[in-house]
């Protein structure tokens, strides 16, 4: 027999049967994921469709270009660990740690930007929805639904991009410790599933957040 | 303990005839269900050396035919609810309106000539009535059992009901959607008089002015007649120096807006100008108009809406 | 018959051991990941829960036997059946049949070791107690008044109960829920013994794989749901407070988006269940095997079109609700499909009448009742008049206790030897069986009337002429409760003093029952291969073993 024999968990039949079985179930919980989300883009499209002058307002406010420059740092990050995982796939372990690495830090400056830099932003602006939001008049209402979904998708987005940078870091523990090579990397890709969607979740949501109110 | 309830109306008859006719769709299902069942667990029981004979092999007939009955039996079913939902819901013009406002844990209940009821509503038998509800706080939902009907209450916008009641009596008035602790408290009575009964029970209510006169007043004070005139006749005829729409025969006429469609001024449509106006700009005036919201109590504004209704022909009770 | 080894690795403990034998610390329950273990573990979460959502029951028509109501606070009353609602939705009726009779079968019936993703099947656990805990501390601090339902701007702006911490509780375990759908879909998909192609699944494969279908799916939009709802609670601001320029409807699209389709995740195992149990009962192949296949499919597909049939009196445009009714009338279809299957099942068959059966017999009697009173509501203008009030109230207990439970415990019958290495004294499962029949029908018939007379539901007090069929409701009640009493005892008693059980003891198809009773913690030590079709019951044929 020529083949190397891989382990893999004693419910499957080979290391490729499991393989291709954790890539389909990371496919079927980003389903869930988009269900998810789509809550929340209909919800705004709804929203938006009942009070569409003050969501121009809302979206006014927003910040263009600390936006612009995270969406450019999330897709290098997704270009970034792609490039990890073709290193990898061609048994190139160091070449997907430093990857990783980069990826986890563009990953972290997109953090920093987002909630260091520009909620800290808004909340001094006073654009968190309450008693003391900061638009009035006749689009307020429409204004504050508008932060209600700013706020809402921002910060589950952050939440998703965390749970994200922990599984790079992860990825970047076990490549150090030399668990993949040519023939096993599946980990990287589920992984790399998964951060791809992150940043989909964001090339929606920076229409809708950015763009709106902003049309010439 | 009795096991039917009045039909009140004509169309509560009408809705008992589809409720009888799906009882019996569905005994004779049943029938049909329990009494195969019954006759194999008897015939095909393990002890039983009846005759078996060969199994089916060609099932897709047998499938096809009982897969076809229900569908052609449902939707029979389908059509009937539904014609008999369109009626329930498309008042007809010209009926008698009464006010309805729900809040935690009653409701309030107001008749064009002022007249004001909590937890019942008087009314005159062999008319057709509308009923145009609002409520204060939470969902509520307005329901008569004797008359079929009932709809949910909501904040913050105009729900209609209508029907026409044949048979004099007292009926129950539920609300029927959970409200908080009361719910099961902010029940009421439906007093269905005849026409003499009812005006006399009109003329004893300590009425004080009707909705339209007080609703006169109101749009003095909210500085209505500012812009519109002090007979809502707005616009550059009037004194006023703002160019506002005219009211007079506003109600139930054609309204074009700002981005070209038509709607028609009924009470959702006026309310919702008075409290959210720059949802729905009007065409060819300036979006001056300010917001009203959360300065005009529900009661007030069905008063205002009266008194504009009372500007138009069509809206004369 | 060629047998090929399962993999060049064996597994790491070669024994033909049960599975129960294979630890007794607490430890190696707690941190097991065998799917075997994991369904005794949920087994016994979700009859807690049962208990639980129960007494509240109990309480709820305790309370209804007099008009002013038995307890005297209203505000205790709303919370009741509020606490009844959450925990049997959420923690009874949605996972019973996928986390015990699923985490149990699936692999097994598929030739395989265990699930895909066994640390997954774990942690699922560990979320539904997370959840369960959470839930249950805002029960017993107070609880929630609104409903199962939550309907805004009730549980926005104005209920004082713990509403953010019941919904946290929910949010978990529906993270629970998530996975475990996702772990079966991924399963049916892979581990499938060689020559167990789609269509030779047995239909309790089907079932699962449909309902895992719709919690994958619907699922997380209850999540955001109850995630927006807590935040417009906490920070008054939110999209479903018409004060605020958001619309309360909104809400109610969105919860309904998802409980629609929940009630077929409650229901579609149970008709899986149904048609294993009717085929070994009845000697005799599945009637209509592809329609009963294609009949779940498309109850998945059609449950997510349906939603807008409890809304037909709330504020929705014409058009929709009829949209919604007549697509409500489409998915009977496929469910009458399968009732007038099992029947043709039963003909010219060899009918035996062991618990199991009569269980799912019972099944489908009330199903069907429950089936056809769901026409009454679809129909728009019948519905004007019968939703909200105990008609509806009944409806839906037929088909989820009626159905749901009585197929639960079908399913929980049949595969008990096979789960416990017992069998359940035969007597007893007869007696319990035709109690729960009776008992419920006691209890819920009255209700069809009592809602068509205008009760309303969710009253704590109500007019004097309905006391009668209230009192006769209730005291079904006490001869359901000895229903449920009833197995719980012998089920119990079975575990020490059962006679023990041979791997086959209905002579059924199925790979399950070709491992012993109970199995060893790997199921198999070499591949099953499957050759022919499932139900494939010799005919003509009465079993060998005896009545």
């Amino acid at each position: 027999m020529n083949e190397t024999f891989l382990p893999h968990e004693f419910q499957y039949a080979s290391a490729e049967h499991q393989s291709q079985t954790a890539i389909s179930g990371m496919w079927l919980f980003l389903a869930s994921e988009m269900l998810f989300f789509g809550v929340l883009f209909l919800s705004w499209i709804f929203c938006r469709h009942w009070n569409p002058v003050g969501f121009d307002v809302g979206g006014g406010q927003t910040e263009m270009i600390l936006g612009t420059i995270n969406s450019v740092l999330l897709l290098t990050s997704s270009a970034t660990y792609t490039a990890g995982t073709r290193c990898i796939e061609a048994g190139n372990a160091r070449g997907l740690i430093a990857f990783c690495v980069i990826t986890a830090l563009l990953g972290l400056t997109f953090l920093g930007v987002k909630f260091g830099l520009e909620w800290h932003g808004d909340l001094d602006k006073h654009l968190f929805p309450g008693p003391d939001f900061a638009i009035q008049g006749a689009a307020r209402a429409g204004a504050q639904l508008f932060f209600v979904f700013y706020f809402v998708s921002t910060g589950l987005h952050g939440l998703h991009m965390v749970a994200g940078i922990g599984l790079v870091a992860w990825i970047l523990w076990r490549a150090r410790r030399g668990d993949f090579s040519a023939a096993y990397s599946t980990p990287v890709s589920v992984v790399g599933l998964y951060w791809s969607f992150v940043d989909m979740v964001w090339v929606v949501l920076y229409p809708l957040i950015y763009l709106v109110g902003r049309s010439p | 303990m009795n096991f039917w309830l009045t039909a009140a109306t004509p169309a509560a008859t009408e809705v008992d005839h589809l409720i009888i006719a799906l009882l019996i769709i569905s005994i004779a299902v049943l029938a049909l269900v329990f009494g195969l069942m019954l006759l194999y667990m008897f015939k095909y029981r393990s002890g039983s050396d009846v005759n078996r004979g060969a199994l089916a092999q060609k099932t897709w007939r047998i499938e096809a035919a009982w897969t076809t009955g229900t569908l052609v039996a449902f939707f029979f079913l389908f059509l009937w609810g539904a014609r008999l939902y369109v009626q329930l819901f498309q008042p007809p013009r010209n009926a008698l309106r009464i006010y309805v406002v729900g809040k935690q844990f009653m409701w309030k209940v107001e008749h064009d000539g002022g007249q004001r009821e909590i937890d019942a509503i008087h009314l005159p038998i062999g008319m057709d009535i509308e009923l145009i509800m609002t409520s204060e706080d939470v969902i509520h939902d307005f329901s008569v059992p004797a008359f079929r009907i009932k709809h949910d209450v909501l904040p913050g916008r105009y729900e209609t009901l209508w029907f026409h009641v044949d048979k004099p009596g007292t009926y129950h008035l539920f609300c029927t959607q959970l409200c908080g602790i009361d719910h099961s408290r902010m029940i009421g009575q439906i007093v269905a008089l005849p026409k003499a009964d009812y005006q006399r029970w009109l003329a004893q209510s300590d009425a004080g002015e009707t909705l339209a006169t007080a609703g006169k007043t109101l749009f003095m004070r909210y500085g209505c007649s500012g812009c519109h005139g002090s007979n809502g006749a707005g616009g550059p005829q009037s004194e006023s120096t703002v160019h506002a729409p005219s009211l007079a025969g506003l109600y139930g006429s054609p309204v074009t807006l700002a981005d070209g469609s038509v709607v028609k001024a009924d009470d959702r449509y006026i309310r919702d100008c008075i409290l959210t106006p720059s949802r729905q700009r009007v065409a060819s005036y300036p979006p001056a108009m300010p917001s009203f919201s959360g300065e005009i109590s529900e009661e007030d504004l069905l008063k205002l809406l009266a008194y504009i209704k009372s500007l138009s022909d069509a809206g004369v009770p | 018959m060629n047998a090929t080894a399962l993999q060049d690795v064996p597994p790491p403990r070669e024994t033909q051991e049960s599975y129960l034998q294979d630890g007794f610390s607490l430890r190696s329950w707690l941190l097991t990941t065998d799917h075997k273990r994991i369904a005794i573990l949920y087994l016994a979460s979700i009859t807690a829960f049962f208990f639980i959502g129960g007494s509240a029951a109990a309480l709820v028509r305790y309370n209804l036997l007099v008009p002013q109501g038995m307890i005297h606070s209203a505000e205790t009353y709303n919370r009741l059946f509020t606490m009844h609602g959450v925990v049997m939705v959420w923690f009874f009726l949605v996972p019973a049949v996928p986390v015990t009779l699923g985490n149990f079968v699936v692999p097994l019936m598929l030739g395989a070791r265990d699930l895909a993703f066994p640390k997954l099947n774990l942690f699922s656990w560990y979320l539904f107690i997370l959840g369960g805990i959470v839930v249950l501390y805002s029960l017993f601090t107070g609880g929630v008044d609104t409903g199962w339902t939550f309907y805004t701007p009730l549980t926005t702006a104005y209920s004082k109960g713990h509403v953010v911490a019941t919904v946290v509780g929910i949010f978990i375990a529906g993270f629970s829920s998530i996975a475990t759908g996702l772990n079966f879909i991924v399963t049916i998909h892979r581990l499938r013994a060689p020559g167990l192609t789609w269509f030779r699944l047995p239909v309790f494969l089907w079932s699962l794989y449909a309902t895992s279908v719709i919690l994958v799916l619907a699922t997380p939009v209850l999540a955001m749901t109850l995630l927006l709802l807590a935040f417009e609670r906490i920070f008054h601001i939110g999209v479903f407070d018409p004060a605020f320029g958001g619309d309360p409807l909104l809400f109610q699209h969105l919860f309904w988006f998802y409980s629609h389709p929940a009630v077929y995740i409650m229901i579609l195992p149970g008709f899986g269940i149904v048609s294993e149990i009717i085929p070994a009962f009845s000697r005799k192949p599945l009637f209509g095997y592809s329609f009963v296949v294609w009949a779940s499919i498309g109850i998945a597909v059609i449950s997510f079109l349906v939603w807008g049939h409890h809304m037909f009196v709330a504020g929705t445009s014409l058009l929709s609700a009829l949209v919604f009714s007549i697509l409500s009338y489409m998915v009977a279809v496929p469910s009458a499909i399968k009732v007038f299957n099992w029947i043709g099942t039963m003909h010219k068959g060899y009918i035996h009448f062991d618990a199991p059966m009569l269980y799912a017999l019972g099944f489908i009697g009330l199903f069907t009742m429950g089936g056809l009173t769901g026409l009454f509501v679809a129909a728009l203008a019948a519905d004007v008049h019968l939703t909200q009030t105990y008609f509806v109230v009944a409806h839906f207990h037929y088909v989820m206790v009626g159905g749901m439970v009585s197929a639960f415990f079908a399913g929980l019958h049949y595969w008990w030897p096979k789960i416990t290495g017992r069998m359940y004294p035969e007597m007893w499962g007869r007696a319990g069986a035709l109690t729960i029949f009776i008992g419920f029908h006691l209890t819920f018939f009255p209700q069809f009337i009592l809602g068509y007379l205008g009760m309303p539901r969710r009253y704590h007090a109500y007019p004097p002429e309905f006391q009668v069929l209230n009192v006769l409701s209730s005291a079904g009640t006490t001869i359901l409760a000895a229903g449920y009493l009833l197995p719980l005892a012998y089920l119990t008693w079975s575990l020490l003093r059962g006679e023990r059980a041979p791997a086959n003891p209905w002579e059924a198809t199925g790979l399950e029952w070709k491992t012993p009773s109970p199995p060893p913690t790997h199921n198999f030590t070499v591949t099953p291969m499957v050759d022919s079709a499932p139900y494939s019951y010799p005919t003509p044929g009465s079993r060998h073993r005896h009545e």
